[in-house]
C-alpha cells in the first residue's frame, strides 16, 4: 500500500463528515477533511451576524444527537454543554391562549385534548422508536440474498410485529399518510393542532395535508424529542467534533473547497481542489449532498445515465429561511412570562393556517403568513448576545428555493411579513429590532454549498429512505464509482443535527476493507 | 414533400403520416395494403412479397426508411456522449463511417440495436429500430452536446441488390463504387445534399439514400429511371424481412425484447444473450450498463441466440426448441424457407448452456394444409455466421451484376 492508498479524503466538515472521519481515524486511516468554509460546521455553525450577536446559522435545536456517538466520542470532554435541555415546545395563539407541549403532557387545552395527548405521545414514540432503531443501521438491499441484509429486513418486520396486532395496524395505517387526518382524529385545539402539525412538516415541502408528513414527524421524534440549546449554539457540536476527529489523527483542512473528484478508469483516484491542488486518495467521502457531490464534484457523464438521472431527480426543493434578529431586550409574548419566552416558541396556530401557509409553496411563492419555530438562545446562554440584549433565532416557512419572481426582488417584502407575523404575538418586537438577517435557501445554497438549501440534502419521505436514500444504487453510502462514498444528510437516515449518516458511513467503509 | 407540418399546432391530429414518398408508393401499390410503422404508412408488399425478396437477391429493392427512428447528435461532447450510451467504442467509427451497436440500461439488458453513422467530425446520426429520444435525452445529462429527433426531417431509402450500384452510378453518383462497405458519402442531388451509405438490411450489397423529404419524390423518380433496365423494384416490408432473416440479423421486438418495454426480467438479454458481446468494450472506463456486464459475463449467459438450420422445407414459425434429449430449452423467433441459402432457417432463443455452434436440437414444427394442423418433429443444427452470405457484399468496387 503506497500512502495515498491508505489515505481517505472526506469532502465537507459539516457534523456527518466529522463524525465519518472521527470513525474512520480512529479505525487507523489517515483521514483529510476539505471543508469549502472558513470554519468547520457546515449547517451547524455559530455565527456573528451583527457586531455582538451570534447565532446558529442553520440548525438551532438539537434534538436527535446520537447518543452513542456523543458517549464514543466523548464529545463532552471535548467541550460539549447544554445551555438549557428539555426545552417545552408553545404553541403560540395571536389571543394569548397559548399551549405548552412537554412531552405527553400539554397545558392550556381541554381534558379530552390532554388525555388524547397522552395516548398520542405514547403512540407516536413507540413508531418513532422503530425509525430511530434504524438510524444506526446500515440500510438493507433489497432483494437480495445477503445475510445482513435479510436479518436487516427480518428485524424491521419483527419490530413492526412486536408492537401486537392493534398497533402495528395503526403503525401501517398512518406512517404513509398525512398528520392533518390523524390529528383531525384526535384533537380539538387548533392551536393544539397547528403546533404538532408544524413538527411534521417543518424541512420539508409538505404541509399537513400532504402524505408521508406522519413520517416526517415520526422521524423527528426518533431521537426522543427532547429539545435542547448547546451552550455556544450550534456551533459547540461541530466544534466538539472537529476537536475529537483531530485527536483521533484526522486532519481539518478548511477553507479547501473541493473543485472536482478525480477518477482514473472509473476509480476515483484524489480530489482537485480550486486552487487546483491534486491530492491524490484511493477513497472519497463526501457529506455534500447527493446531487453537488455526483453531478457537480464528479459529473453525471462518469455515472452510468439511470442512475445519474435518479440522482437528477431527487426531491430537494429546500424551504425553510432562517431569520435572525438583534434585539434591543427582551421581547414581551402577548400572554407569555418571561420564562416561556425561552422555550420553543411555534407559530402555527392552526392547521389551516399551516396548509395555507404551504399552499404559497406549491406556486413558487412565499407564504403570506408564514409559520415559524422560534428559539431565544441568549436567554439560556450569555455568550450570544451582549449584556440586557437579545438574539431571536427563527425556522421560517414556507419559503422555496425557487421563487417565482426571484428572491433578490422578494427578500425584503418577505423579512418584513415575517416580523409583521411575529408582531402578531410580540407587538413591541419591531421596535426592539437592531438587526435583522433573513437567509433564504437560495442563500444557504450559497453559503452551505447544500443544493436546494434542502434541511435534509433531499426530501425525507417514504420514496427517499432506507435503502431508496438517496437513491437506489447508492443507499449503503458506497456510489457506483468505486471509491466514492457517502456520508451526508442526503444518506440513511437523512437530516437534523444526528451525526449517524456520518457514522453508518464510516463503519461500511471500515468494512468494506475487511472483505 | 413532407406530409405533416410539425410546427403546426394541430399536427397532433395526425394518427399516421404518409411517407414523404407516398405519392410513388400509392402508385406502385397494386395490393392497396398498407401497414403502420410507428408514426408512417408503410407497405408490407406492393404486387407480391416473393417476387419483391427475388427483385433484392437478384437485380434491385427499394425500400422506404424514412420510418427508421433517427437521431442527431452533434457539440463538442458528441463522442464521450456517444461512448458513454453505446456499448462499443465510437471513437473507432471515423467520419464518413458507420457502425453497428447496442446499448443498455444501467443492468446491462438491451435497449436497443441500431446504427451510427458518422456524418462529419463530430456529428452523428443514430437509427434505431424503436424511438428512443427519452432515453438519449436522459443520457445526455452532464454533455455537452444537442440530441434531437429528426425521423420526420430526413427521407430514406434502401436500394439493395446486387444492381444497386449500377443503378447508382447511372444515377450519376461519381465514384459511389468506390464506397467501402460500412463508408458514406455526400453528393449533390439537384441543389440539396444526397447521403448515400454502403449499409443495409440484407445482407447484401446496398445502400441506403437519405435526402430532406423535400428532394424525395425527384429522389424516388430518378432512382426508378436509372434502375429501369437493372430490375429495379419497389418491395415492401414483407420482402425485407424475409431478407433480413437470410442475413441473421435480429429485430428489436420479435427476436429480442427492447428492455425498457419488458415487465418481466427474465425476458430481457445482454448483448452476450444476444450473440453481440462483440460489440462490448470493457476497455472504455463507463459506459451504460458496463458494471453490470462485467458481472454478467462472469457469470456467463443465462440465454443464447442461436441461427438454426433445420431439416426439410416446413418453416418454424413460433416453435419450440427441444434438446435432443427431449428438454424443452427454447423457441423459434424468425422462421423461413431461404431460397438463396436452399435451406430451412430459423433464428432462435435457447436457454444455455445450450446453444454452442454444431448442437443438434429438435423443433416442433406445426404447419396446415386445407385448414388441418399437423405437427412434426425436425432436427437441427446451430450454425454460425450468415445464412446466405454473398461475396458481392464486400466486393469494392463492385462488379456490374
Ligand atoms: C434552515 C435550516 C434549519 C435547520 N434547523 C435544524 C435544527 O434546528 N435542528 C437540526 O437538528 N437540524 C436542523 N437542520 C438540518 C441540519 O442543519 C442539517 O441536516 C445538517 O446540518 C446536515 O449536516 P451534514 O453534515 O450532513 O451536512 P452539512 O452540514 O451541509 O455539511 C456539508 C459540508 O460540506 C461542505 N462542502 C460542500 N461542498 C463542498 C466542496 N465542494 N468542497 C468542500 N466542502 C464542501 C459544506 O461547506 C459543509 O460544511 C436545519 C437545516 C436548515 C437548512
Amino acid at each position: 500500500m503506497t500512502d495515498h492508498d491508505a489515505r481517505i479524503i472526506v469532502i465537507g466538515a459539516g457534523h456527518n463528515g466529522l463524525v465519518c472521519a472521527a470513525y474512520l481515524a480512529r479505525a487507523g486511516h489517515e483521514v483529510t477533511v476539505l471543508e469549502a468554509a472558513a470554519e468547520p460546521g457546515g449547517a451547524a455553525v455559530t455565527r456573528e451576524f451583527a457586531p455582538g450577536f451570534r447565532v446558529p446559522a442553520c440548525a438551532h435545536l438539537l434534538y436527535l444527537l446520537d447518543d452513542g456517538i456523543r458517549k464514543e466520542l466523548a464529545l463532552d470532554k471535548h467541550g460539549l454543554r447544554m445551555a438549557r435541555s428539555g426545552l417545552v415546545s408553545i404553541g403560540l395563539d395571536p389571543d394569548g391562549g397559548h399551549v405548552r407541549i412537554a412531552g405527553a403532557s400539554v397545558g392550556g387545552v381541554a381534558d379530552a385534548d390532554q388525555e388524547a395527548m397522552q395516548a398520542h405521545h405514547r403512540r407516536m414514540r413507540r413508531f418513532a422508536h422503530i425509525i430511530g432503531r434504524l438510524h444506526n443501521r446500515q440500510p438493507p438491499r433489497l432483494g437480495t440474498t445477503d445475510r445482513r441484509d435479510l436479518a436487516s429486513l427480518a428485524r424491521l418486520a419483527l419490530d413492526i410485529r412486536t408492537l401486537g396486532r392493534t398497533e402495528m395496524r395503526e403503525f401501517l395505517r398512518i406512517a404513509g399518510i398525512n398528520i392533518y387526518d390523524v390529528l383531525q382524529e384526535r384533537f380539538e385545539n387548533p392551536v393544539l393542532k397547528g403546533a404538532l402539525s408544524l413538527d411534521a412538516v417543518l424541512g420539508t415541502f409538505l404541509g399537513p395535508r400532504s402524505n408521508n408528513s406522519v413520517f416526517c414527524a415520526l422521524h423527528r421524534l426518533s431521537g426522543g424529542g427532547d429539545y435542547a440549546l448547546p451552550a455556544g449554539g450550534m456551533g459547540a457540536v461541530t466544534a466538539a467534533l472537529a476537536s475529537a476527529a483531530r485527536e483521533a489523527g484526522a486532519e481539518i483542512r478548511t477553507g479547501s473547497p473541493v473543485a472536482r473528484i478525480l477518477v482514473d478508469h472509473d476509480r476515483v483516484s484524489g480530489v482537485e481542489l480550486d486552487d487546483g491542488e491534486w491530492l491524490p486518495a484511493a477513497k472519497v467521502v463526501s457529506s455534500a449532498d447527493p446531487r453537488a457531490t455526483l453531478h457537480g464534484l464528479l459529473g453525471a457523464r462518469h455515472l452510468e445515465a439511470g442512475f445519474a438521472h435518479r440522482v437528477g431527480n431527487i426531491r430537494m426543493r429546500g424551504c425553510a429561511a432562517k431569520v435572525h434578529l438583534a434585539l434591543d431586550g427582551m421581547p414581551e409574548f402577548t400572554g407569555l412570562d418571561a420564562a416561556g419566552a425561552g422555550e420553543r416558541l411555534l407559530i402555527a396556530p392552526s392547521l389551516e393556517y399551516v396548509e395555507r401557509a404551504f399552499n404559497h409553496a406549491k406556486y413558487g411563492e412565499h407564504s403570506a403568513a408564514p409559520v415559524a419555530e422560534m428559539t431565544l438562545p441568549s436567554l439560556h446562554d450569555d455568550s450570544l448576545a451582549p449584556a440586557g440584549q437579545h438574539v431571536l433565532s427563527a425556522v421560517v416557512q414556507w419559503a422555496p428555493r425557487n421563487l417565482k419572481q426571484g428572491w433578490a426582488d422578494a427578500r425584503a417584502a418577505f423579512l418584513d411579513t415575517v416580523i409583521d407575523t411575529m408582531a402578531r404575538y410580540a407587538p413591541g418586537i419591531r421596535e426592539q429590532i437592531l438587526h435583522a438577517e433573513l437567509l433564504t435557501p437560495e442563500d444557504i445554497e450559497r453559503q452551505f454549498r447544500i443544493t436546494g438549501g434542502h434541511w435534509h440534502h433531499g426530501e425525507l419521505s417514504l420514496d427517499q429512505f432506507l435503502m431508496m436514500r438517496p437513491v437506489p444504487g447508492a443507499g449503503q453510502y458506497a456510489t457506483p464509482v468505486p471509491g466514492l462514498w457517502l456520508c451526508g444528510a442526503g444518506s440513511h437516515p437523512g437530516g437534523g443535527v444526528m451525526g449517524s449518516a456520518g457514522r453508518n458511513a464510516a463503519r461500511a467503509i471500515v468494512g468494506s476493507n475487511r472483505e | 414533400m413532407r406530409t405533416v407540418r410539425f410546427d403546426r399546432r394541430d399536427h397532433y391530429r395526425h394518427k399516421v403520416f404518409p411517407s414523404p414518398f407516398h405519392a410513388r408508393q400509392q402508385a406502385h401499390n397494386e395490393l392497396k395494403v398498407w401497414s403502420r410503422w410507428f408514426d408512417y404508412l408503410s407497405v408490407p408488399a406492393y404486387t407480391c412479397a416473393q417476387m419483391e425478396y427475388f427483385a433484392g437477391r437478384n437485380a434491385c429493392g427499394v425500400f422506404d426508411l424514412t420510418p427508421m427512428t433517427k437521431h442527431r447528435v452533434s457539440g463538442p461532447d458528441a463522442l464521450p456522449y456517444l461512448n458513454r450510451l453505446l456499448t462499443r467504442d465510437v471513437g473507432k467509427i471515423r467520419p464518413g463511417r458507420v457502425g453497428y451497436s447496442v446499448w443498455c440500461t444501467d443492468e446491462g439488458q438491451v435497449i436497443d440495436d441500431g446504427t451510427v453513422f458518422h456524418l462529419r467530425e463530430g456529428e452523428y446520426r443514430i437509427c434505431s429500430q424503436e424511438h428512443q429520444i427519452d432515453w438519449f435525452l436522459i443520457s445526455a445529462l452532464g454533455f455537452d452536446v444537442e440530441v434531437v429527433e429528426e425521423t420526420h426531417d430526413v427521407a430514406a431509402l434502401a436500394l439493395q441488390g446486387p444492381t444497386s450500384c449500377a443503378t447508382l452510378k447511372r444515377m450519376g453518383l461519381d465514384g459511389i463504387e468506390n464506397l467501402t462497405p460500412f463508408g458514406l458519402a455526400h453528393f449533390d442531388f439537384q441543389g440539396t445534399q444526397l447521403m448515400v451509405s454502403r449499409t443495409g438490411y440484407t445482407g447484401d450489397l446496398g445502400y441506403e439514400l437519405w435526402i430532406d423529404p423535400g428532394h424525395a419524390e425527384p429522389l424516388w423518380n430518378r432512382l426508378f429511371e436509372a434502375g429501369r433496365l437493372l430490375g429495379i423494384k419497389p418491395m415492401g416490408s414483407e420482402a425485407l424481412d424475409l431478407l433480413r432473416i437470410e442475413a441473421g440479423f435480429i429485430l428489436a421486438g420479435v427476436d429480442f425484447m427492447p428492455a425498457q418495454q419488458t415487465v418481466r426480467p427474465t425476458h430481457t438479454r445482454t448483448p452476450f444473450e444476444l450473440g453481440l458481446g462483440w460489440l462490448v468494450d470493457f476497455d472504455k472506463p463507463v459506459f451504460n450498463g458496463r458494471r453490470a456486464l462485467l458481472a454478467a459475463r462472469e457469470r456467463g449467459p443465462r440465454y443464447r441466440l442461436v441461427r438454426l438450420d433445420i431439416e426439410g422445407n416446413k418453416p418454424a414459425h413460433h416453435s419450440y426448441v427441444y434438446s435432443t434429449r427431449n428438454k424443452n430449452i427454447g423457441w423459434v423467433t424468425s422462421a423461413m424457407w431461404s431460397p438463396s441459402a436452399k435451406a430451412n432457417i430459423a433464428l432462435a432463443t435457447v436457454a444455455a448452456p445450450h446453444g454452442e455452434p454444431g448442437e443438434e436440437m429438435r423443433i416442433e414444427i406445426y404447419y396446415q394444409r386445407e385448414l388441418k394442423w399437423s405437427r412434426m418433429m425436425a432436427s437441427a443444427r446451430v450454425v454460425e455466421g450468415a445464412f446466405y452470405d454473398p461475396p458481392r457484399r464486400r466486393e469494392t468496387p463492385p462488379l456490374d451484376h
